[in-house]
């Protein structure tokens, strides 16, 4: 007899909502792992510091790099700071950290849960009295959703500084009166919403890797697949989330 | 036996995935104190009966009552509250890759037992290291251990909430003769140091000749026979046969 083939795309999107809706109920329910998420802060903030902090330097020092001759053609590089302030603040700091936290963090989610699952661990925490989905999936996705925002805040300092050494290569700029042209140029509505995507963009890449993590199958290769599709979906999931906080900012704020 | 004397018994169970029939009106019964050892070839649903029972899976018909409680009708606490009393030794071992030895020991204890003093941890942990000989290894993290280190240290894992029942899901499988052999050894040891009933999963002859009191035989999904060592060996039946020739 013929079956209608299962959608797969569809069957995806309703098994991940269904993973979302359980992680809100398990979340507000006691017993709250306290001390599973602050150690999930620490591993997933701190140690990705240096990898975020790396890039988010090199981001801001070519960013004012290339950015210069088109200014100089100009006539108008005294509006560096203000333009790279602008960039790295409303865009590029928390689209380009979220890439690269879905690509540490996400991955490393993704592995972590999946080498739980196909080795039985999950089952294992389960049997011991544990609530592997509290313990495991609500305390990296609320870790990835609270260190984002503030690896966001520390790169956009890092990458402006890189752009104060990037102006700096071709003339001499005053430290201070280069973050007084980044802060005079920048409103409320350049940094709030940025801010407040970024608690998105982490949930999305905690919730994706713990999604594709912790229903993985078939051995180590689907602990690999895991790992791989994390990083996929919430790079895509990010882009979507940025463009839909572009859409809703543009219809508060009018900043056109 | 008297029926009354049952830690574990399985009525009628019935589980299907797809439409692959994996239990098929399975009935057994674990008696206090025995070893009892299911057979089954490799695909038999053995693993999904022992995950059945403690609640992992949930079956598609059938009743299963754990130390007198329908374990199916349980919420979550109750559920928790039986499994507190049932050890369940993994195939795989699942010792947690991203915690020491110490810490594998101690997390069923805290999470189970959430008044238990520091003190009362380090007493434990070194009783059941004891138990299985492998005092020296509790800040040794499982990547460090060979098979049968990490096989003891799940087993000491499963005894340290001295629990009444002890489930063991193919405890020989993947390791060598000799490694095998030391782990029957410790079974049956464990059962007569802290009195616990067992039910094992395996289709090792070895470990069922040496560690079982009573055999039960899966086939097609059915609990096919039971009877000891002796007794199935001696059938002319040949489903049996080809088990013990």
């Amino acid at each position: 007899m013929l079956r209608p083939k299962k959608n797969l795309l569809l069957s995806e999107i309703g098994d991940f909502t269904r993973f979302v809706v359980r992680f809100f109920r398990e979340a507000v329910r006691p017993r709250y792992e306290m001390q599973e998420l602050i150690h999930q802060c620490f591993v997933i903030g701190y140690k990705s510091f240096s990898l975020v902090g790396l890039t988010a330097f090199i981001m801001g020092l070519v960013l004012t790099m290339q950015l210069r001759p088109s200014m100089v053609h100009y006539g108008v590089e005294a509006e560096i700071p203000a333009m790279v302030g602008i960039a790295i603040i409303r865009e590029i700091g928390p689209v380009i950290t979220a890439l690269i936290f879905a690509g540490k963090i996400g991955s490393s989610i993704g592995a972590e849960l999946g080498s739980m699952r196909v080795t039985e661990q999950i089952d294992a925490m389960e049997v011991s009295g544990t609530n592997p989905f509290k313990y495991l999936v609500v305390t990296r996705t609320l870790a990835a959703t609270f260190m984002l925002p503030v690896l966001v805040v520390l790169a956009d300092g890092i990458a402006l500084y890189g752009s104060f050494l990037g102006v700096n290569i071709y003339e001499v700029l005053n430290f201070r009166l280069f973050y007084t042209q980044v802060i005079d140029n920048l409103a409320y509505y350049d940094v709030l919403p940025a801010f407040a995507k970024t608690f998105f963009f982490g949930f999305a890449v905690g919730i994706v890797g713990c999604y594709k993590g912790y229903y993985s199958t078939k051995g180590t290769e689907g602990v690999g697949r895991s790992a791989n599709s994390a990083v996929v979906m919430s790079s895509v999931l990010i882009f979507i989330l940025d463009l839909l906080a572009v859409q809703i900012t543009e219809l508060i704020w009018h900043t056109r | 036996m008297k029926t009354r004397d049952a830690v574990i018994e399985v009525e009628n169970l019935c589980v299907v995935f797809g439409d692959h029939v994996v239990l098929d009106q399975f009935s057994l019964n674990l008696y206090a104190g025995e070893n009892l050892v299911v057979l089954g070839k490799s695909g038999s649903g053995k693993s999904v009966l022992i995950k059945c029972i403690i609640g992992l899976l949930r079956p598609d018909a059938g009743r299963i009552r754990v130390l007198g409680q329908n374990i199916l009708d349980l919420d979550v606490h109750a559920l928790d509250q039986v499994r507190a009393q049932v050890g369940f030794l993994f195939q795989s071992n699942a010792l947690y890759d991203s915690m020491t030895v110490r810490e594998n020991l101690e997390f069923p204890l805290r999470r189970h037992w959430l008044q238990v003093t520091q003190k009362e941890v380090d007493q434990m942990v070194y009783e059941v290291l004891e138990s299985v000989g492998l005092e020296d290894t509790t800040h040794m993290m499982p990547a460090e251990l060979s098979g049968g280190m990490r096989k003891r240290i799940a087993l000491a894992r499963t005894l340290i909430l001295k629990p009444a029942i002890i489930l063991y899901d193919e405890p020989t499988t993947g390791l060598d003769t000799i490694t095998a052999l030391e782990i029957i050894e410790l079974i049956k040891q464990v059962q007569l140091r802290y009195r616990t009933s067992a039910l094992v999963i395996s289709h090792d002859m070895k470990l069922a000749q040496t560690a079982a009191e009573r055999i039960a035989v899966l086939i097609d999904g059915k609990c096919y026979a039971t009877g000891t060592y002796a007794e199935l060996k001696a059938s002319t039946d040949p489903n049996l046969r080809a088990y013990f020739d």
